[in-house]
């Protein structure tokens, strides 16, 4: 017999008031918003979908959108691999492990705008180390003026900050296999390649899907280093939907629009998150499903 | 296949990060010792656990490169080479195997990376599976099966390639049920009968050493202690050890002196004539042991040393009976049908007790 006893339900209320407090209401504010449109003085007029239906046919949207995905994906197609490099080349042992796994940690530690500061000064050509020093071999680097500068100062400074992530994920992944695997393989001749696809792979796969979805979600969502080094140009070449909203939201004052926009930008991420979630695991499901219809 | 030689091999072990002041402390995890075992054989290392075993299987595979020695192959010195230029088989105590590909895929891999013919590699992936029972398991992918079935593929691996020059297990039945077990030694047996590949079988279990092997290698903290088939382990222990590890109950080691040809335990005297040539004399013996295994100490109500019991245990096929013989526990395993005496004598078997000096078997002069 089970027991139902509903007063575990007062041990749930603290956690669900946090929640309510903390998402569910200043989200519903957001839903409100997006619903009406207002003048000022606390008046409200509603809309309907209006601002989503502007939200969806709106050049300026669709064009950030563009860019930020974009963005994701060069930054997964470069980290994704560099990462999992970086920890298949970390010793194993000794006294490297430790020099290593501080060395990875360090960008990691250090604030958003800080990396975008160190990144701006570091590209300036009349003072910035790298800046200054292209400009002296006589490159025409300036991220200020060139959309192809601007945007590999933006990805080489997320891969110089966030690559470690995914190199510690994929490393812990990494330690973990028991030596035997491997002398297994010595044994079975396999190469070096078989050893990665057939041993080293499959065990990292789920702390991979976590380095995934995470440099995804924050490489979509990335707001204060590009703002900081470039402010979302030259133009409107660096401007994600991230600056975008900002701007929609403060600089614009269109709390409508804003509203709407950032609705729609969860909802892609969350799509775009389960999208990733289902494809890699995918694998794991068709396997438990053979296995079902055989017993 | 081939004839194995070890030369002068020894193992340590590096300690820790180096530093000066452990590096003494580090003991050999296997001491200097030579070997030599002929091509086509089944032998078993066979030993308590971190006596070296392992160590001395890797050192043959060359997953490890001895401190000290060489590792021949049928006259060739292989110390230098990787497990795949040595191609050996080796199979692991744990099941290791390749997740994502499927049964047949793992058993197919070690000669797809040997690069052979897609027909050949059928049809021994074919075989293998048959000789396990996993054919209907083929497609399945590795991870899904049970620990059993994984353990199965990996010795499936260690079997499907019939170029080997020798084919070694490292306690490769732990995790299987014991039924299994059973099926699976046979089947081990049965493939060495017909293929005649050099195996090498490291196990702490003797009933699996004794089975398997046609020679049995004892090890003790690193060292051989006695190499012999399993007749040779159990009726002549070279070592107090082998007799006591040999065996269950395991050989009755009891002190004694030995005056002439006579061990005299407290104030009862004990011939050894039988045993050790009648023209057997002590000739200065210090720290002398009696051996005798439980199988050969009879009661009985007539005739014999008195005496006490001290404990019996029913083991099914027989009853282990403990006695104190002047101050030292004996164990005495009764046959079946036999009945337990009132006031027991003891006596031993005549021809059946080995004398040790210093833990060592004294021989029986020729």
């Amino acid at each position: 017999m089970k027991t139902v006893n509903n007063k575990a339900w007062l041990m749930v209320l603290p956690v669900l008031l946090l929640v309510g407090l903390s998402a569910i209401i200043p989200l519903m504010t957001v839903v409100n918003y997006s619903v009406q449109d207002t003048f000022g003085n606390n008046e409200f007029f509603w809309v309907g979908t209006e601002w989503f239906q502007e939200i969806l046919h709106s050049e300026r949207f669709h064009n950030a959108l563009q860019r930020t995905l974009l963005f994701s994906a060069l930054i997964l197609a470069i980290e994704i691999p560099l990462g999992i490099g970086i920890a298949l080349a970390m010793p194993k042992r000794g006294i490297g492990v430790s020099v290593c796994l501080v060395l990875m940690a360090l960008p990691l530690l250090i604030p958003w705008n800080v990396v975008g500061t160190i990144w701006q000064v570091f590209g300036r050509i009349d003072i910035g180390l790298l800046g200054h020093g292209l400009a002296s071999l006589g490159l025409d680097y300036n991220y200020t003026q060139n959309t192809f500068d601007a945007w590999a100062t933006i990805i080489i400074m997320d891969v110089w900050h966030w690559t470690s992530l995914v190199v510690l994920l994929c490393y812990s992944g990494l330690v973990a296999i028991p030596e035997v695997y491997y002398q297994a393989a010595r044994i079975d001749g396999a190469s070096r390649w078989a050893v990665f696809r057939y041993i080293q792979l499959p065990k990292i796969k789920r702390v991979l899907l976590i380095a995934v979805l995470l440099r995804f979600m924050d490489s979509f969502m990335i707001y204060t280093e590009p703002f900081v080094v470039t402010g979302g140009g030259p133009g409107n070449a660096t401007t994600f939907l991230s600056i975008d909203l900002v701007q929609t939201a403060v600089g614009q004052f269109d709390l409508g629009p804003a509203a709407a926009m950032s609705l729609i930008y969860f909802l892609i991420i969350l799509l775009l998150c389960w999208v990733f979630y289902t494809v890699m695991t995918v694998s794991d499901q068709r396997a438990s499903a053979t296995k079902g219809r055989n017993h | 296949m081939a004839t194995i030689e070890l030369q002068a091999i020894a193992h340590q072990y590096e300690s820790g990060q180096g530093s000066a002041s452990s590096d003494a402390a580090e003991p050999f995890a296997v001491n200097t010792l030579d070997q030599c075992w002929p091509d086509g054989g089944a032998y078993a290392l066979l030993g308590p656990s971190g006596c070296g075993k392992t160590t001395l299987l890797n050192i043959i595979s060359g997953l490890l490169h001895p401190t000290a020695g060489s590792v021949l192959f049928d006259g060739v010195d292989v110390t230098a080479r990787s497990p795949e230029q040595r191609n050996i088989a080796q199979v692991f105590q744990f099941p290791v195997v390749y997740e994502t590909l499927t049964v047949a895929d793992n058993l197919a891999f070690p000669l797809r990376n040997r690069g052979l013919p897609r027909l050949d590699i059928d049809s021994r992936v074919a075989s293998v599976l048959t000789m396990l029972g996993l054919q209907e398991k083929a497609n399945l992918k590795a991870r899904d099966l049970s620990v059993d079935d994984k353990q199965k593929i990996s010795l499936g691996r260690g079997l499907v390639r019939t170029d080997v020059k020798a084919i070694l297990f490292d306690e490769p039945l732990t995790v299987i049920d014991p039924h299994l077990k059973w099926q699976l030694r046979t089947e081990l047996k049965k493939i060495h009968q017909q293929f005649q590949h050099t195996m090498i079988y490291v196990t702490h279990d003797q009933t699996e050493a004794l089975t398997f092997a046609d020679r049995v290698i004892v090890m003790h903290e690193g060292s051989i202690i006695q190499v012999g088939t399993p007749q040779e382990l159990f009726e002549k222990p070279q070592h107090t050890f082998v007799g006591r590890f040999i065996g269950s109950p395991g050989m009755n080691v009891i002190p004694c002196v030995v005056e002439g040809a006579t061990a005299i335990v407290g104030e009862h005297r004990i011939s050894l004539h039988a045993s050790l040539g009648s023209d057997f004399r002590n000739s200065g013996l210090q720290n002398t042991e009696l051996g005798i295994r439980p199988e050969y100490v009879r009661l009985s109500q007539e005739q014999g040393l008195p005496a006490a019991i001290t404990a019996i245990e029913d083991v099914g096929k027989h009853v282990v009976v403990r006695v104190m013989l002047a101050g030292h526990e004996l164990k005495a395993i009764l046959r079946e049908g036999e009945l337990i005496p009132q006031h027991p004598k003891v006596s031993f078997e005549p021809g059946k007790i080995n004398l040790y000096e210093n833990a060592h078997l004294i021989e029986a002069a020729e």
